[in-house]
């Protein structure tokens, strides 16, 4: 009978090992190509951004061309608009439409919407940012914020329907069937026990779509536009911090790149903001156990 | 809380046959597809008596459980053919309102399902939904059911609480109190115990005799021992026949047909 080495190493054993440690190597080598990209955006964007906050960034409106100091009130206040009305546009219809897809999606229309939300999802911004142009803005003869809500609704569609869908059908039957037996309806057991079931993961790919839109300037250029003065009407163009980066950004003036590099800063702050608010809001309390 | 109802009862052995019928089912088959999972089941389920549906795996009986009830109906694909009344009408015919149905005849599911709510949300819900009480009668109601459970005094300073923080047990019996929340008239019960330890499955044992004063109950379950214990009729499946049905105590010690004796002297299943 062999025996088994187990106090002198043998050289399969040290293969073994540096074998366990080579792969261990090459995993954490992997996650830190992944992060770096990340930690070096983050690094750049403090670096650059934390020169040009201070108070007037953030109460003050733009000054003119030329003038140093003034602020990005106006296109902070606008982005926030412009986030609350695609939110308006896009997540009744996004989350609707995913609980549609994941109850009653056995059939041929299902399949088409399904296919057409993967093929929207894949559409270069811009180009939403024309058809919207042509179907809003052409019609209106005027750039604005409504136009550029539905912009960005439109956007945030297919990934909130297609991960309320998902997070929809991992939600056990069993806990569907209890409803039912209860003598609940359909549409009762999907609000009251299944949506409740899978809030987490809803408000995941809820924060995913905003944190996606939240940093567009292409689709708002054809849309919302921008002004360089206060605009809380829908129906007049409306800054935002994408655009303002993007305007800032390739004019020759340095006072202005310091006040784009700022507003990249507050834009990537807003999101964390935002993503930790609602997570915050929505925490589970009645976790499921798995 | 009794302590002798989960030993085998021989008393009241000859009382089966007096109770009124609840659900007479006539000829009913099933078929997923076109595989068919029930062949002409004939059976007259009694009120306020314990059921038992014993049987190997895959014989049909938690699909006969889910006949009773219409839980089949949301099975992509699914016919059944035949009649099953209750008090005399038939639960399939075009005008019932499956609804109301399944607030009369409920069911408790083979691993404990508490929605993601606190205790009392989950007790709760059935009223809420039914608009059966509000407010302080809300209270009451879930206090009550929860009490016909056997789980107030265990969870009555946790009512705020998230359910899945209760143990197995817990967890099933406060289904079966959610259950008892809208006031049906049968329970269903399909291999409520098979996920529990002995001892909860003891009380559950304990609390089922304790409902069947009030309710008509038809339990599946593996546990020819359970069977034996709280029941008063059985029926023995096997690829989806209703092979024999009669007394508990004479199905365990006498049974008719060859078939059930091997199956209850464990020559298969």
């Amino acid at each position: 009978m062999s025996r088994r080495q187990t106090q002198k190493p043998g050289l399969r054993h040290l293969r073994r090992k540096a074998a366990n440690s080579m792969m261990w190597l090459l995993a954490g080598a992997c996650v830190l190509a992944a992060i770096l990209p990340l930690g070096l955006v983050l690094y750049y964007v403090i670096a650059q951004g934390a020169a040009g906050i201070n108070l007037d960034f953030f109460t003050k409106l733009p000054k003119p061309i030329g003038e140093p100091g003034g602020g990005m009130a106006n296109a902070i206040v606008g982005s926030l608009i412009l986030i609350g009305l695609a939110s308006l546009v896009g997540l009744p219809i996004g989350i609707l439409g995913g609980i549609y897809l994941a109850e009653f999606g056995n059939n041929r229309f299902a399949w088409g919407i399904r296919f057409f939300a993967d093929v929207l999802n894949g559409v270069p911004s811009i180009v939403i940012g024309i058809f919207i142009w042509a179907m809003v803005v052409v019609p209106a003869q005027r750039l604005s914020g409504l136009a550029g809500g539905a912009a960005l609704g439109v956007m945030m569609v297919p990934t909130v329907m297609r991960t309320t869908e998902e997070l929809v059908r991992l939600v056990p039957m069993s806990l569907r069937e209890a409803s039912l037996s209860l003598g609940a309806t359909h549409w009762r057991t999907v609000f009251k026990v299944v949506l409740v079931a899978a809030k987490g993961g809803v408000v995941t790919g809820v924060l995913l779509a905003v944190a996606r839109i939240a940093g567009e300037a292409a689709p708002l250029l054809l849309t919302a536009g921008s002004t360089a003065f206060w605009s809380t009407r829908i129906d007049q163009p409306m800054p935002s911090l994408p655009v303002q980066i993007f305007t800032y950004a390739i004019q020759p003036y340095e006072d202005w790149h310091r006040q784009a590099w700022a507003a990249a800063l507050v834009l990537v702050t807003l999101v964390l903001i935002l993503s930790v608010a609602a997570r915050y809001a929505t925490r589970g309390r009645f976790r499921m156990v798995r | 809380m009794s302590q002798t109802s989960a030993l085998p009862r021989q008393e009241g052995l000859e009382e089966h046959s007096d109770r009124a019928a609840k659900i007479e089912v006539e000829d009913l088959s099933f078929y997923y597809g076109r595989f068919q999972a029930l062949k002409d089941v004939n059976l007259t389920i009694r009120e306020r008596q314990i059921t038992a549906l014993i049987g190997p795996s895959g014989c049909g009986k938690s699909t006969f459980l889910r006949a009773l009830n219409r839980m089949n109906d949301i099975i992509d694909g699914a016919r059944t053919e035949g009649r099953v009344r209750l008090d005399s009408e038939d639960i399939y015919a075009r005008d019932v309102d499956v609804v109301a149905l399944r607030q009369r005849v409920g069911m408790v599911f083979q691993r404990p399902n508490p929605f993601p709510m606190s205790v009392f949300d989950n007790v709760a819900y059935g009223p809420r939904i039914h608009g059966l009480a509000g407010g302080g009668e809300l209270e009451d109601l879930v206090e009550q059911s929860l009490k016909r459970a056997a789980l107030w005094d265990e969870v009555k300073d946790k009512l705020r609480d998230s359910a899945f923080a209760l143990s197995g047990g817990q967890q099933q019996r406060l289904c079966i109190s959610r259950l008892l929340a809208v006031d049906p008239e049968v329970v269903l019960m399909d291999e409520p115990c098979s996920a529990l330890d002995p001892l909860s499955t003891l009380r559950i044992e304990e609390l089922m005799h304790e409902l069947q004063q009030s309710y008509t109950i038809v339990i599946v379950t593996h546990n020819m021992q359970q069977a034996a214990r709280v029941s008063q009729e059985t029926g023995f499946f096997l690829n989806g026949e209703l092979v024999e049905v009669g007394p508990s105590p004479r199905m365990f010690t006498d049974p008719e047909d060859k078939r059930t004796e091997g199956y209850i002297t464990g020559r298969f299943g």
